[in-house]
């Protein structure tokens, strides 16, 4: 138990910041991946087969190849593109971006495609007879959107969306191959120098359990509050 | 675009494709049972037996794959009295103690898709066997087991994708399946988009195989 003293001598406080960190960058990666989504599920739904073609490569390029090697592409690509983009820009010195945002741009890549399917799926599933009411009520399509196709959107998205949240807090381990400094990357750093893999990595998934066993209560408050009136 | 990088990489990752397709096969067979066995279990009015299955079902679909892996094969190394039994022959290969991570990984998924499927049958169908003067014993071999997987071959087909990509995470113990391949190279040419387009080309090519078998069962056997 003095392994996880908070101080020098043990790695509470360590593992504690590493938790916060697991949390921020699982945030940042969703809110990524709905900007994403937020770009992709109109391209889905559009009439143009060739949005639709746009957003289907993206969904099933990024769902059909391991998590794992996307964020190897973005932590050995990652500061290649952007000293690309740069260089055309006139500026050629060594860029170095940090690993959070490469982790949580990656990992905000992959939740977006989950996103986009599960966004698609339901607005799909609301009412034809909705859309008509809003344009015989007059509705402007900015405000048929927001009064209408969202609310009802987020009741039926937010079971599958709390899916996706707990995919996005389990990928974000993979992110410690990056050396980030996370629930799992502090673990490896605790089991090497203390030569206790068992009880750190075990507890690591403690962690993650605490973690996915408290969203998952918030997400069913969420879910009661926007399911009112059903 | 370095498409020498690309067509001299190709047969080193179709070769690394093997051995994550031969993680795939074991892992997925190995689970299958486990799935099976709990689902089984989870189905018991035995309260113990129920809740010890739900605890498993949870506590391995709650964790990364990643933590189980670390906790298999850097933990229980730690174990002395593991390390002295018969078992270390095989803890203290990677290949095995990714197998079994993988194994009990997608177990505790199959146990859960295949109980869902269960709970789907319709009792009447149950009813209409025991009616019939058929044992229990063979109405679930006979009746209910064809039924769950039919049921359950939808979600089944995700969980088989969803773990030929965690297969990917046996590189992290040194393994050299496609993605510890493909990071090799890249980490050797720093050419990473190139690898990427190939490596990711034989993964998504491996998806869309194994997508088209599972429907092509679920038409098979829909009804």
């Amino acid at each position: 138990m003095e392994l996880l003293a908070f101080g020098d001598t043990g790695w509470g406080d360590e593992l504690f910041r590493a938790t916060l960190m697991t949390v921020a960058v699982s945030i940042t990666a969703m809110l990524i991946g709905f900007s994403f989504a937020a770009i992709f599920t109109p391209l889905k739904l559009s009439k143009f087969k060739f949005l639709n073609l746009i957003a289907n490569i993206y969904t099933t390029v990024i769902r059909g190849v391991p998590e794992l090697l996307v964020i190897y592409l973005f932590f050995f690509g990652g500061s290649g593109a952007i000293m690309f983009v740069a260089s055309m820009f006139g500026y050629n010195d060594y860029i170095e971006i940090n690993a959070f945002v490469t982790g949580s741009f990656a990992i905000g890549i992959i939740s977006g495609a989950y996103s986009t399917e599960v966004f698609r799926g339901a607005i799909q599933s609301i009412d034809e007879g909705q859309f008509e009411a809003a344009k015989v009520l007059g509705f402007s399509k900015f405000k048929q959107f927001y009064k209408i196709v969202l609310p009802q959107m987020l009741r039926l998205a937010i079971p599958n969306l709390s899916n996706v949240w707990q995919i996005t807090l389990k990928d974000t381990s993979l992110i410690s191959v990056t050396g980030l400094v996370e629930i799992m990357r502090q673990s490896y750093i605790a089991a090497g120098s203390t030569r206790d893999p068992l009880f750190f990595y075990s507890f690591a998934a403690v962690l993650y359990l605490l973690l996915t066993f408290i969203s998952m209560k918030l997400i069913n408050k969420l879910e009661v509050k926007y399911s009112r009136g059903y | 675009m370095d498409f020498e990088l690309m067509i001299n990489s190709f047969p080193k990752l179709l070769n690394a494709a093997v051995v994550t397709l031969k993680l795939l096969s074991v892992s997925l067979i190995v689970g299958l049972f486990i799935g099976l066995l709990f689902a089984i279990l989870r189905l018991n009015k035995n309260i113990f037996i129920n809740k010890f299955a739900y605890g498993y079902s949870y506590v391995f679909r709650g964790t990364p794959l990643l933590v189980q892996i670390f906790i298999i094969y850097f933990g229980l190394g730690q174990i002395e009295s593991l390390r002295s039994s018969f078992l270390w022959v095989i803890l203290k290969e990677p290949y095995w103690c990714a197998i079994i991570a993988f194994a009990l990984n997608t177990g505790a998924y199959t146990s859960e898709i295949l109980r869902s499927a269960f709970q789907t049958i319709k009792p009447g169908i149950i009813e209409a066997g025991k009616s019939l003067g058929i044992s229990n014993k063979i109405i679930f071999y006979k009746v209910q087991i064809p039924i769950a997987i039919r049921q359950s071959l939808p979600a089944y087909g995700n969980e088989i994708i969803l773990m030929l990509k965690g297969t990917s995470l046996a590189s992290t113990v040194t393994l050299m399946d496609l993605t510890g391949v493909a990071k090799y190279i890249i980490s050797t040419t720093f050419k990473p988009i190139e690898v990427f387009i190939v490596a990711g080309g034989i993964y998504l090519f491996m998806t869309f195989i194994i997508h088209n078998v599972i429907k092509f069962l679920e038409k098979k056997y829909s009804y």
